[in-house]
């Protein structure tokens, strides 16, 4: 158990809780259709139209959370921009770095 | 055993040095030999460590002076200026060298399968336990000018073992990419070592921290150290270099990158709290850290969601969680000296450094991972992968591991820091609290991206015959997994025994100053 300012953590009882979940779902599963059968049952079925070959029904990574990225256009475009893998360019962020923090130190009283 | 204890600084860091020069000898011999050579020294470094740690919590701070009639002997024949070299290993010193230990030995066990198609492996070899050396000296040197030959020793092994694959362009670029931005980093650095030589004479942490006036040219140095290190560890905005160099690098050696980064970090907290402690504007600084923390957390992390390459995607949620770290120490420093620090400040502090212990775990067993996704695929690009948790069962369970940690799920180690981070810099200001929040949900997002393209949906015909990959790779993995399920469990027994007495020993400069200045002040 570990403590914070305002409370404490005890992952003793998290996993005690992850075990009876755990073991509900496998009572639950274990009621579950006992004429079952592995095989036909689990195939797809789209309205009679022709099995898509198993890669076609993998979504890729690239179109997953595309909405996300639509929505946050204007963040992502110039962000990305930055990020331009040349070496002259992020030593050019580092200079500036340099440059900003020296200012700040100096300004809030170093002298 | 006594004489063992006592001499163990040096011993951990001379051991894989020598090991690395006998590597290719023994190599031209026996490749096996070799390897066991490898493995070997490796894990009596492990365990000199944790002799050197029990001592440590037994009996405080362990000074080594290298050519001292006794090793103790900082300042020999009544001289008012520590002349020799010294290592100073404290509680902090020794959490970073427990972590360094346990990845490298991962590392190395991983790489018998993962490089074994390689050729040049004599070299490869020598050039990892190179980079062991770096790493440690890094973590035990009480001196600023050995901390410089440390980082280079790290960084010139390290650009090397980035481009050590030359058969792919980009391994090159990275290594190169590296290479200049160490260089640089490195020279700024030293840069900043000889301002503070030029006015007290000396390159010992504990002797200028007491002659420390806090001048023009201190700040000066103060900021050279800072962004040559900030550079190091890949806080944005000085970030861009880090996923074109990390990304090519084979996993086992990014796993070890990762730790480097680590220590750059630690040279920084060194730095702020044992070297300036005393005389810098704590709150501008402490919050410096914070902004550049926050920053890293955030852009890291919408970085890291939009990659598809799974080794770029890892690298951005590594310099993401890096501003955990940053935050929680930052605040600490933020508060440093006012009653705020007994308050919050020091859970700040202990969040942050326990932080880096789960880091140090799971995020180079989640380059293992990928590394086991491109042994066994041939590619990094998560577009072309699909379905494999159906053959890569340990892996799966692996990576489900790694992914519940960084994301901070409960009950994984991952929650228990960020959990002491979030309540203690809630006190300090809300808002930092909402945005780290934030960045974690985005983690669990983008890991289950992640998950989804790569390990579920149905196999694919191109990968309908991949294999689990080879038990080495797996133990490596497993005994960062094993450290991971120990550290969920017992959160409180590590931060007790480990994480706090490294707190203390980071905010407790009088301690650090007296361990080599012992009782006659200059």
């Amino acid at each position: 158990m570990i403590e914070s300012p305002s409370g404490f953590w005890g992952p003793v009882v998290w996993i005690i809780a992850a075990i009876v979940a755990l073991l509900i779902a496998y009572f639950i599963q274990r009621r579950g259709e006992k004429a079952y059968k592995k095989g036909v049952q689990s195939e797809t079925f789209l309205m009679g139209n022709p099995k898509l070959s198993e890669g076609e029904t993998h979504i890729k990574a690239h179109n997953i959370y595309w909405g996300f990225f639509e929505g946050l256009k204007k963040y992502y475009v110039p962000t990305i921009a930055a990020h331009t893998g040349i070496i002259n360019d992020h030593l050019i962020w580092f200079i500036a770095g340099i440059a900003v923090v020296v200012i700040i130190l100096f300004v809030t009283g170093g002298i | 055993m006594v004489a063992l204890i006592t001499h163990s600084p040096i011993l951990i860091i001379a051991i894989p040095l020598v090991a690395a020069f006998l590597t290719p000898l023994i190599g031209m011999a026996s490749k096996k030999a070799r390897n066991a050579l490898v493995i070997v020294s490796l894990a009596f470094v492990a365990f000199l460590v944790i002799i050197l740690a029990r001592d440590i919590s037994i009996n405080g701070i362990h000074i080594y002076t290298l050519g001292a009639t006794s090793p103790e002997l900082t300042l020999p024949g009544g001289a008012m200026v520590p002349i020799r070299i010294i290592l100073e290993v404290d509680a902090m010193s020794i959490f970073m060298g427990i972590i360094w230990a346990t990845v490298s030995l991962a590392a190395a066990i991983f790489s018998l399968s993962h490089m074994a198609g390689e050729t040049g492996q004599n070299r490869f070899y020598t050039l990892l336990l190179l980079m062991v050396t770096g790493g440690f000296g890094m973590m035990f040197t009480g001196d600023l000018f050995n901390l410089f030959v440390f980082l280079e020793i790290a960084s010139i092994s390290g650009a090397a073992l980035i481009a050590f694959r030359t058969r792919f362009a980009d391994a090159v670029e990275g290594g190169f990419k590296y290479i200049v931005i160490s260089a640089v980093a490195g020279l700024i650095f030293l840069f900043g070592v000889g301002l503070l030589y030029a006015q007290y004479n000396s390159l010992n942490i504990g002797f200028l921290a007491n002659a420390m006036q806090y001048s023009t040219l201190d700040i000066i140095a103060l900021t050279l150290f800072l962004m040559s290190l900030t550079i190091k560890t890949g806080m944005v905005p000085l970030h861009m270099w880090y996923p074109d160099s990390y990304t090519v690098a084979p996993a086992n050696i990014t796993a070890m990158l990762v730790i480097t980064s680590h220590a750059c970090m630690y040279a920084v907290f060194r730095i702020c709290f044992s070297l300036y402690g005393g005389v810098l504007d704590a709150s501008v600084v402490g919050w410096i850290i914070v902004i550049i923390g926050l920053l890293t957390m955030f852009v890291g992390v919408t970085m890291a969601v939009f990659q598809t390459d799974v080794m770029r995607f890892m690298s951005y949620h590594a310099i993401s969680q890096m501003g955990y770290m940053w935050l929680g120490v930052g605040v600490g420093l933020a508060v440093l000296g006012n009653p705020a620090l007994d308050t919050y400040g020091r859970d700040a502090i202990s969040g942050g450094i326990f932080h880096i212990l789960n880091h140090a775990m799971y995020k180079p067993l989640l380059f293992m991972t990928a590394g086991a996704l491109f042994h066994r695929t041939g590619t990094r690009d998560l577009n072309k992968m699909g379905g494999l948790g159906h053959n890569m069962k340990f892996t799966l369970i692996l990576y489900i591991i790694g992914t519940l940690s960084i994301a901070g799920i409960p009950p994984l180690n991952g929650f228990a820091s960020k959990f002491l981070i979030y309540e203690s810099v809630y006190q300090f200001n809300p808002v930092l609290a909402v945005v780290a929040m934030l960045v974690s949900i985005i983690t669990l997002a983008s890991f289950t991206k992640a998950f989804q393209s790569a390990f579920t949906g149905p196999q694919l015909p191109e990968y309908k015959d991949v294999k689990e990959v080879p038990k080495p790779m797996l133990i490596g993995m497993g005994i960062l997994a094993a450290a991971i399920i120990f550290t969920s469990i017992f959160p409180g027994l590590v931060v007790e025994h480990i994480v706090n007495p490294a707190t203390d020993a980071l905010i407790n400069q009088a301690a650090y100053v007296n361990g080599i200045m012992g009782g006659g002040m200059p």
